[in-house]
């Protein structure tokens, strides 16, 4: 990395160490609300980058001055495809590499489109083959199931011109989508054809569009939560309240599962998950219902919490968060809601990431009360 | 026909001899450090039985935790080589990239990647290069190296690659032993490709395991055939089961759920087995263990194949019990139990010491204990059983009750009700039901490949006659085989209407 930058000091760039990769895969995980994808092959491969040599650096979006150009990148595909078809590990470089050829510009940061889950890996390694900072923000603040759900596309960023990259060397530039669904729909057309798994980098921003739009800090927010379960279980805490205290969290419900359906409904996995409640919660019942992530938690059938806040399920022992594939009768959690980011509670992002959206008309959207977090 | 069992635990070696259904003799001795003197001493009292009843000696059958102990204390692994057809895939993350460091160095692994391998849908990957691959092999080769671990992308639905690619390795080193991924392991190619390795790392010390039980049955003057026990409840020729240590990682707890079986009579149940140290709940489905269907971590390593679901619980006889505050576990004396717990004149609370002072099992001396105060005792035990119900529950699949069979030394712990459980069965022999199990356990037979050109009629009883045949090969009496599973799964993109099935079947042992 050059020791002077014209976007950036360089002096302001946080490396990255594996231990903070050990972090991050468990607040990943957390911000994930049951989806996003596994984000242990991610570590592997940053682990081996970081082996090799590479440095992994953050960067604060303040940090970087507003015309500097920032293409945000992530994993696309079956996950079940990926643990097999394993990455070669230079598809993200490639994306970039095109991305410039094609736009006749350098790209001077790598941004992170969804930090909840496996997508929170992808950028470092991107970033770091490329000598360049992942900046401390991403698109959703948590994990959601489509692209066009991300602040960049819903405060009106054109995904487009965007660039899709297999393990073979197969380089797809998608010129333009007339909307971001039909964005979405193409790439799903076109990683069948690559094998089931590709990455995909999106239309360059300017920083300026990023340092008003991205979700602020959230490495810095991933990585926090992970090392507070981390510390607590090192401490022999309770890593729930380290989580909440961590974040300013509120613990919904302990409990157990009672009950799980879960089926799939146009492509998703759609179903609800019973709990009985022990401890502080014995003799209370709680619903919540799943689609790729945890939506909606009711108490009693009362709802309470509701996307786009997050609704967290971590194994109430070891703190580590559960995702929604892996649910199973007998399984005691702890339920916890942490505070949307601003960005996804405007009417604006409501509209495509609110309960509405889900397929929940009747749900209004009653954000956790400021009031309240950090409070038990 | 008679049939003795032996189970090798960590902390007991115990041993059955049966007449068809009736237990002629049993014995629970201690596992000695060199742990064949242990088996030893458990045949003899046993085979001195053996005049008892009537009628030859049909089988041994051995269980034992020689090869996940070998994993787990780094030690009497052998030098492997990892050939990995995959690339580009993978290219970033090389064989054995997420194993323990001190694991690494204890196998000290020569790496290889070649390009090949297949996509989901059965079409190749890019084109494999045999070349590659040789020049590994003679790199192997003249490292003096001969155990290979090979896999290769979606090998579980197309075994060609690794089959390929086995044939070049034996071509430079004809006496390869040869472990493919596809034989061991699933979907997840980490995953796979490790158990592929430990299995690679084993072969060494599965040869001179069952050489050494070979001698010590020699010693006792039986010379019958024996087996080994293997994870999914099942025994195979000593022989075969040393190419495949893997496949005996959870022989131990498989050994009890299907005593437990067999004593109580259910097919579908809960077992627990309470040991020394820990306890295993598991489940029993039809007779046999349910498999895990996630990570199972051995040693450190991550591995997806063949396992029994077991839930451990840090509670067994030997478990410490705080004086002071009550605390339960995790330590426990082990082995030193006969030494250290109170109740056999030691110093140290145990978990056997507060069930002796409920009176709920006789042994040692109960004065030692009578100075526990009644309501401590009596707290200790409620926490031991909440414990138990806890774990007990999560094993549950659902919130129906279902019978929990207690069995191991230290089955005593466990209580006479069990929230969520219809009854709590407890049986004769539950001290030696691993033995017991081992004693009793069938022959099975699997092919899971890939047919092409065969309606799926043809495919289905195809695959089912070539299980039938493994089974019989494997000493099962052709004429008692059951089919298991049968699971048929269409792959797109091969021609010849392509499926790849798995069929599973299992018999008695043929006594001829």
């Amino acid at each position: 990395m050059p020791e002077t930058n014209v976007h950036f000091d360089t002096a302001n760039l946080r490396t990255l160490t594996p231990g903070d990769l050990d972090a991050l895969e468990i607040g990943a995980g957390i911000l994930g609300c049951g989806g996003g994808g596994n984000p242990y092959q991610g570590k592997l491969l940053t682990l081996e980058a970081m082996k090799a040599g590479y440095q992994m650096t953050l960067l604060a979006t303040d940090d970087i001055a507003p015309e500097a150009r920032c293409m945000s990148v992530g994993g696309i595909g079956a996950p079940v495809v990926g643990t097999e078809r394993i990455r070669e590990g230079r598809e993200g470089l490639r994306c970039l590499r095109a991305m410039e050829e094609y736009t006749g510009q350098p790209i001077d940061a790598v941004v992170c489109e969804e930090i909840g889950g496996a997508n929170s890996m992808n950028p470092l390694v991107t970033a770091g083959l490329a000598g360049l900072p992942v900046l401390d923000c991403d698109g959703m603040g948590r994990a959601f199931p489509e692209m066009q759900m991300t602040t960049f596309s819903i405060y009106g960023h054109s995904s487009t011109p965007s660039v899709m990259c297999d393990l073979h060397g197969n380089v797809v530039v998608f010129q333009h989508a007339v909307s971001e669904v039909f964005h979405e729909r193409m790439a799903r057309a076109c990683v069948v054809a690559q094998g089931g798994g590709a990455m995909l980098a999106t239309a360059p921003m300017a920083a300026s569009y990023v340092q008003r739009y991205a979700i602020p800090k959230s490495y810095t927010q991933a990585l926090e939560l992970g090392e507070a379960v981390i510390a607590a279980r090192r401490n022999q805490d309770d890593p729930i309240e380290a989580v909440c205290k961590s974040q300013g969290g509120r613990r919904l419900f302990t409990g157990k599962i009672t009950d799980l359906k879960r089926h799939l409904r146009g492509g998703f996995a759609v179903g609800e998950v019973s709990l009985g409640g022990f401890g502080a919660n014995q003799g209370e019942a709680a619903e919540i219902a799943i689609q790729n992530e945890f939506l909606i938690f009711r108490r009693e059938g009362r709802v309470e919490v509701t996307v786009p806040d997050l609704i967290v399920v971590l194994d109430v022992d070891t703190g580590y968060p559960i995702t929604t594939e892996v649910l199973r009768y007998g399984q005691r959690v702890a339920v916890l809601a942490l505070p949307a980011p601003a960005l996804l509670r405007t009417p604006q992002a409501l509209e495509v990431v609110g309960p509405q959206a889900f397929g929940y008309p009747e749900i209004v959207f009653d954000p956790l009360p400021a009031a309240t977090v950090g409070a038990a | 026909m008679k049939r003795i069992g032996i189970d090798v635990g960590g902390t007991n070696t115990d041993a059955v001899l049966i007449d068809g259904e009736t237990i002629l003799a049993s014995v629970k001795v201690p596992t000695t450090q060199d742990v064949m003197s242990g088996v030893k001493a458990a045949l003899s009292h046993v085979a001195a039985h053996l005049g008892d009843t009537p009628g030859p000696l049909g089988a041994v059958m051995i269980g034992t935790t020689h090869f996940t102990n070998a994993v787990v204390e780094r030690a009497r692994l052998e030098r492997v080589a990892a050939l990995r057809v995959a690339l580009p895939t993978g290219a970033s993350l090389p064989p054995m990239c997420d194993w323990p460091a001190d694991l690494v160095q204890a196998v000290d692994p020569l790496i290889f990647m070649t390009h090949g391998g297949h996509e989901y849908d059965g079409a190749p990957l890019v084109p494999m290069r045999d070349d590659e691959i040789r020049e590994a092999a003679m790199r192997i080769r003249d490292a003096g190296v001969t155990s290979v671990a090979i896999s290769a992308t979606f090998s579980p639905l197309t075994t060609e690659c690794e089959d390929r690619a086995a044939e070049i390795v034996r071509q430079v080193i004809p006496g390869a032993r040869i472990t493919l991924s596809n034989t061991l392991g699933r979907i997840g190619l980490l995953e796979r490709e490790n158990v592929a390795l430990l299995n690679a790392a084993l072969q060494s010390l599965g040869r001179i395991t069952v050489q050494a039980f070979k001698d010590a049955l020699a010693e006792a003057g039986l010379s019958v055939p024996f087996y080994l026990t293997q994870n999914d409840g099942t025994v195979a020729l000593a022989e075969a089961a040393a190419a495949n240590p893997v496949f005996s990682f959870a022989s131990g707890p498989t050994n009890s759920m299907r005593g437990a079986a067999f004593l109580t009579g259910l097919e579908d149940a809960m077992v627990v087995d309470v040991g020394g140290t820990t306890s295993d709940i598991g489940c029993l489905v039809g007779g046999f263990p349910r498999e895990a269907n996630n990570i199972v971590h051995i040693g450190g390593v991550r591995t997806l194949f063949r396992m029994p679901d077991l839930l451990p619980i840090a509670l067994g006889g030997g478990t410490i019990v705080d004086p002071r505050t009550g605390a339960i576990g995790p330590r426990s004396t082990g082995y030193r139990i006969l030494q250290e717990a109170r109740v056999f004149g030691g110093e140290t609370l145990t978990a056997s010491d507060i069930a002796v002072a409920a009176g709920v099992v006789e042994m040692g001396d109960p004065g030692r204990v009578a100075d526990l105060d009644p309501a401590f005792v009596a707290a200790t035990r409620a926490k031991m059983a909440a414990m138990i119900a806890e774990s007990f529950d999560q094993m549950k699949t659902s919130a129906e009750d279902v019978p929990l069979i207690a069995v191991g030394g230290g089955a005593f712990l466990i209580p006479d009700q069990v929230p969520g459980a219809s009854e709590v069965l407890r049986v004769e022999n539950a001290g030696v039901a691993n033995a017991i199990g081992a004693a009793m356990a069938q022959v099975s037979g699997e092919v899971d490949k890939v047919f092409s050109g065969l309606s799926r009629d043809a495919a289905l009883s195809a695959a089912e006659e070539e299980a039938r045949a493994a089974a019989v090969a494997s000493g099962a009496a052709e004429d008692s085989l059951k089919t298991l599973e049968v699971e048929d799964i269409p792959i797109a993109y091969l021609p010849g209407a392509a499926r790849r099935v798995r069929v599973r079947v299992i018999g008695d042992i043929d006594f001829g």
